[in-house]
């Protein structure tokens, strides 16, 4: 016997209000070790327009590949330490941009390990259920053997690692809910 | 070392379809390509954890954030957080923003013809204690009209976002008053195929829960995805 869960419902055109108090765009604060990186990408719809009313909602390992939660062994969370999590709102453009470090690799299926890589939520008004996707890094050999983009079709791959910037630090990634170039999301 | 425990998926027709042309935002939204199974590994069952310290000491009563009381009717909202399998879900952060008693949000795009109240921002915050039990004083909210179609109107509703124990537990959705003559008009709700599962949106009157001479009283408890009962895979960390 088991309850019925509670069904989703879009964050609807206002979800701003909502959504600001827990705006996190520096997830990693000053101090904590790792490589320092900033991420800017910008979110579009079928139509190529602009979103500029979409939140992602990040979710990472540590340096070490290690998420701040008692399923990974971390029974208390120290404040201002690393906690892994971002919120960044689309501004009018639909452009984002957040900074962070990059993980270390996570353990997978199997034992393998996964590549590093950032989850994504997304939620936007015209979606009634939220949708996850992941960002993964370019030019990172363990991407070659990763559990999860291995599942994803190869020509398709391609929209879930980032593009390195004009500068090494800067990484390039884009969210495109629907059409030619759409990026992977997942069932979960 | 460890199994990782996924959770359960949805069962068919309990949740919305990412496309549903009756709310026409969808359209142009919605992913149009499959999307790709992806198995729990440590990176969805682990998520982000919230704590007192994330939370102002009015974030609960969204009467009392300014200094005179906001206009409307005050209600209580409580409930219970549970997983599937009626396991309380404990210090779960529970985000909530509403329009005001007009039927307004105060929000820099709402252009609805309808007053602002300055005693009322509509929004709110809250842990669950240990067993999984929350509780929000607020002011019960206005319909307003929304433009999807002809004479389209929101039933009243209270916008709530949920973040559990692991990421993939994290939920947005929205909760609805009993007996609103608007909700068999209104493409949101009517976008959840199952009936029963749709009820589940729609809060109930809660006497014992009045505060007598004050504030009426809601109901809403929310049901979270639970664990599965075998591990669906084994890593090594």
């Amino acid at each position: 016997m088991s309850l019925l869960t509670t069904p989703s419902q879009t964050v609807g055109p206002y979800l701003k209000i909502g959504f600001l108090r827990l705006v996190i765009d520096a997830i990693a604060p000053a101090g904590v070790p790792g490589e320092r990186i900033t991420i800017r990408g910008r979110m579009s719809d079928g139509e190529g327009a602009p979103i500029n009313d979409g939140v992602l909602e990040i979710w990472q390992a540590d340096a070490q590949g290690k998420y701040a939660h008692p399923e990974h062994g971390q029974k208390t969370i120290a404040a201002n330490a690393f906690r892994g999590f971002g919120r960044i709102l689309t501004d009018g453009g639909g452009a984002f941009r957040f900074t962070t470090i990059k993980p270390g690799p996570v353990a997978g299926p199997d034992g393998r390990q996964q590549a590093p890589h950032l989850v994504v939520t997304v939620f936007m008004r015209g979606m009634l259920r939220h949708l996850i996707t992941r960002m993964y890094f370019p030019d990172e050999p363990l991407n070659d053997t990763d559990p999860v983009l291995q599942r994803v079709p190869v020509d398709r791959r391609g929209t879930l690692v980032a593009t390195a910037g004009s500068e090494r630090s800067i990484l390039e990634w884009n969210v495109v809910s629907q059409g030619s170039t759409e990026t992977v999301f997942f069932d979960f | 070392m460890s199994k990782v425990l996924g959770y359960r998926r949805p069962y068919f027709d309990t949740q919305p379809a990412h496309l549903y042309p009756g709310y026409r935002s969808t359209i142009k939204r919605a992913p149009s390509k499959p999307l790709v199974p992806l198995p729990h590994t440590l990176s969805e069952v682990t998520g982000p954890l919230f704590g007192p310290a994330d939370l102002g000491p009015n974030d609960h009563d969204l009467t009392a954030q300014h200094e005179d009381a906001p206009i409307g009717e005050r209600i209580v909202v409580s409930g219970r957080v549970l997983d599937e399998n009626s396991k309380p879900v404990a210090n779960a952060l529970i985000e909530l923003w509403q329009a005001n008693a007009a039927g307004r949000y105060r929000h820099d795009i709402d252009d609805h013809d309808a007053p602002l109240d300055p005693n009322f921002t509509g929004v709110g915050r809250v842990l669950t204690g240990a067993d999984g039990a929350y509780r929000f004083l607020t002011i019960k909210p206005g319909a307003y009209p929304w433009r999807n179609h002809y004479n389209a109107w929101r039933p009243a509703h209270l916008h709530f976002s949920l973040f559990g124990l692991g990421l993939v537990q994290r939920l947005v959705t929205q909760m609805y008053f009993p007996h609103d003559p608007l909700l068999p008009y209104d493409p949101m709700y009517n976008s959840i195929p199952n009936e029963k599962a749709r009820e589940r949106l729609i809060s109930q009157f809660d006497w014992e829960r009045t505060i007598p001479d004050t504030a009426l009283a809601y109901r809403f408890d929310i049901v979270l995805r639970g664990r599965e009962d075998t591990p669906m895979e084994t890593t090594r960390s």
